[in-house]
């Protein structure tokens, strides 16, 4: 690996129409670091994701992952990565086992080590107990610890975490990352990570990247942040560095649909 | 190939644990063939036509597997947004063997909602010709599914918005269903009518059905096979195409 990024994004841009959602975006992620993506609502976190993940070709610009150019060397590039998306998108009416078996499957795991690597992910998730149960029956955080169990079933070198404690407790979250952490320590796995919440970005990341109105103001790590802006906490940092503070108030359409959603899968 | 398999068996585990939607979607087609096929039956005799319930049974069947199947294509769209499709799209798998895993899964579930529609009818007196015709009419069936889970697929995969479900629905799957000629026979129609059943492969299909299971056949069974197939293998590479192209 040496000291070649693991993630490499180069002036990337993506425009919807006349919105530009990521509007020339750079940075580098180091191999096994935890790397957050932190900015507001709308500030185009997701969308990056969905291109470094494949999903969406970039209007300009060059994404490498390992290595490899991510427009060109799809199949390759989705080997190494697994990703949690920002939306559910578990099998509710499949049990917990099933989920993950599917995965394994899509991924070409061999057999056998699909049933070793399940029970010991589903073990560490602290979801084994509950494997032979359909999704739909399972709480918001143990959703969350399934989706991350299933997307490192085949031994991915980045995990892509998009906002993945938005909507959960404070006891989940920290569950949540005490195992993200735990993983990243036991298999080394890259984990780039997106959310709003600061106090997060702060406590879990390695480095930060501070993106606002698609376009990054800042990266470094927290300390960094302090010290490049002269505030002392986070918060201040990234005010200074956005001249706004990050409020959840500002719902979008797509937000909207997703309390219509959690609604009607009682999630 | 075991992309194709496991995902077939996903759709078909889920239509087997699902007993409520199972019943609830038979509901439609049991007040057809109820209401109708028992209110219009001496209408229909008197017009010397035979017996109504068995005209309309295989109509009925149709129309079941006519909603099953382009309801599991367009329930992709929630699945796009707030369900397993992306978990299919980012998987390091071509998309062609996601899109036939779906449309096959969605095609067979779509059978056996025809099936189960079929024992009512036979519970309602409906009497094929023979034992060996429900076989081979059930082998047309699945044609008709796969046709129509393509299709599905295809739109599925083409809309962006969860409000053109509704406008599928109403403008077309609708329409498809009352043009097939499941309901009235398709001689002595107005000329636009006959047009337009002729332009609905869904026509093809009951005409073909009924071939088998009653020997009376408006166009000849070789002819609604030869079109299944022909709007079949449209309907599958539109839906590859469509598939393909998906931004998730
Ligand atoms: N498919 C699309 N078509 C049009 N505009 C889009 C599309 N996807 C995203 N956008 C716009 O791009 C911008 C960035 O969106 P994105 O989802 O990346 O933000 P985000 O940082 O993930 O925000 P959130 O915290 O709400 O998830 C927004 O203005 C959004 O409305
Ligand atoms: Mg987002």
């Amino acid at each position: 690996m040496g000291d070649r990024p693991i993630i490499r994004v180069q002036h990337i841009v993506k425009s919807f129409g006349d919105v530009v959602a990521v509007n020339d975006v750079s940075f580098d992620v180091r191999p096994g670091e935890i790397f957050a993506f932190l900015g507001p609502n709308g500030a185009g976190k997701t969308t990056t994701i969905r291109m470094l993940t494949t999903l969406l070709h970039p209007t300009a610009g060059a994404l490498e992952l390992d290595g490899l150019d991510v427009t060109t060397h799809r199949t390759d590039v989705r080997k190494r990565f697994g990703v949690v998306f920002q939306d559910p998108s578990l099998d509710s009416e499949l049990t917990a086992w099933e989920n993950m078996d599917i995965h394994g499957v899509l991924y070409h795991v061999p057999r056998h080590a699909r049933r070793e690597r399940c029970e010991l992910l589903l073990r560490m998730f602290e979801l084994w107990e509950r494997r032979d149960d359909l999704v739909k029956t399972f709480s918001g955080g143990m959703k969350r610890r399934l989706e991350i169990a299933r997307g490192l079933l085949h031994t991915p070198k980045v995990l892509f975490l998009d906002e993945p404690t938005l909507g959960l407790d404070p006891q989940s979250r920290n569950q949540m990352w005490t195992h993200v952490r735990d993983v990243r320590a036991a298999e080394g796995v890259t984990v780039f990570l997106t959310t709003h919440y600061m106090d997060e970005a702060d406590r879990v990341a390695d480095r930060i990247a501070v993106i606002d109105h698609g376009r990054l103001v800042a990266t470094g790590s927290s300390a960094e942040l302090k010290t490049q802006t002269g505030t002392d906490s986070l918060e201040a940092a990234f005010l200074a560095l956005t001249g706004t503070t990050i409020r959840d108030e500002s719902a979008t359409a797509a937000d909207q649909m997703r309390q219509v959603a959690r609604v009607w899968r009682g999630r | 190939m075991t992309v194709v398999y496991i995902l077939w068996l996903r759709e078909v585990k889920k239509y087997l644990r699902s007993r409520v939607q199972m019943v609830a979607s038979l509901g439609a087609p049991l007040m057809y063939l109820g209401v109708l096929g028992f209110g219009l039956g001496p209408v229909f005799r008197r017009a010397g036509e035979g017996s109504y319930l068995q005209f309309m049974a295989p109509g009925v069947i149709g129309m079941t597997v006519l909603f099953t199947a382009m309801f599991s294509g367009i329930a992709m769209l929630w699945d796009r947004q707030f369900g397993f499709l992306k978990e299919t799209l980012v998987a390091p798998v071509p998309r062609l063997a996601i899109m036939i895993g779906r449309t096959l899964g969605g095609a067979t579930v779509a059978v056996l909602q025809g099936l189960l529609i079929f024992a009512a009818t036979l519970v309602a007196g409906f009497r094929p010709l023979s034992v060996l015709a429900v076989p081979l009419a059930f082998l047309l069936i699945a044609l008709i599914a796969i046709v129509f889970a393509a299709l599905a697929t295809a739109i599925g995969s083409s809309l962006k918005e969860m409000q053109g479900f509704q406008m599928v629905m109403n403008f077309f799957v609708m329409p498809l269903w009352f043009l097939s000629g499941a309901l009235y026979p398709l001689t002595g129609l107005p000329a636009a009518l006959t047009v337009l059943t002729r332009i609905d492969p869904l026509t093809y299909g009951v005409d073909g059905v009924r071939g088998l299971m009653l020997g009376t056949s408006h166009f000849g069974v070789a002819v609604d096979v030869g079109v299944l197939l022909a709007v079949g293998a449209l309907f599958v590479a539109a839906g590859a195409w469509r598939f393909s192209k998906i931004e998730a």
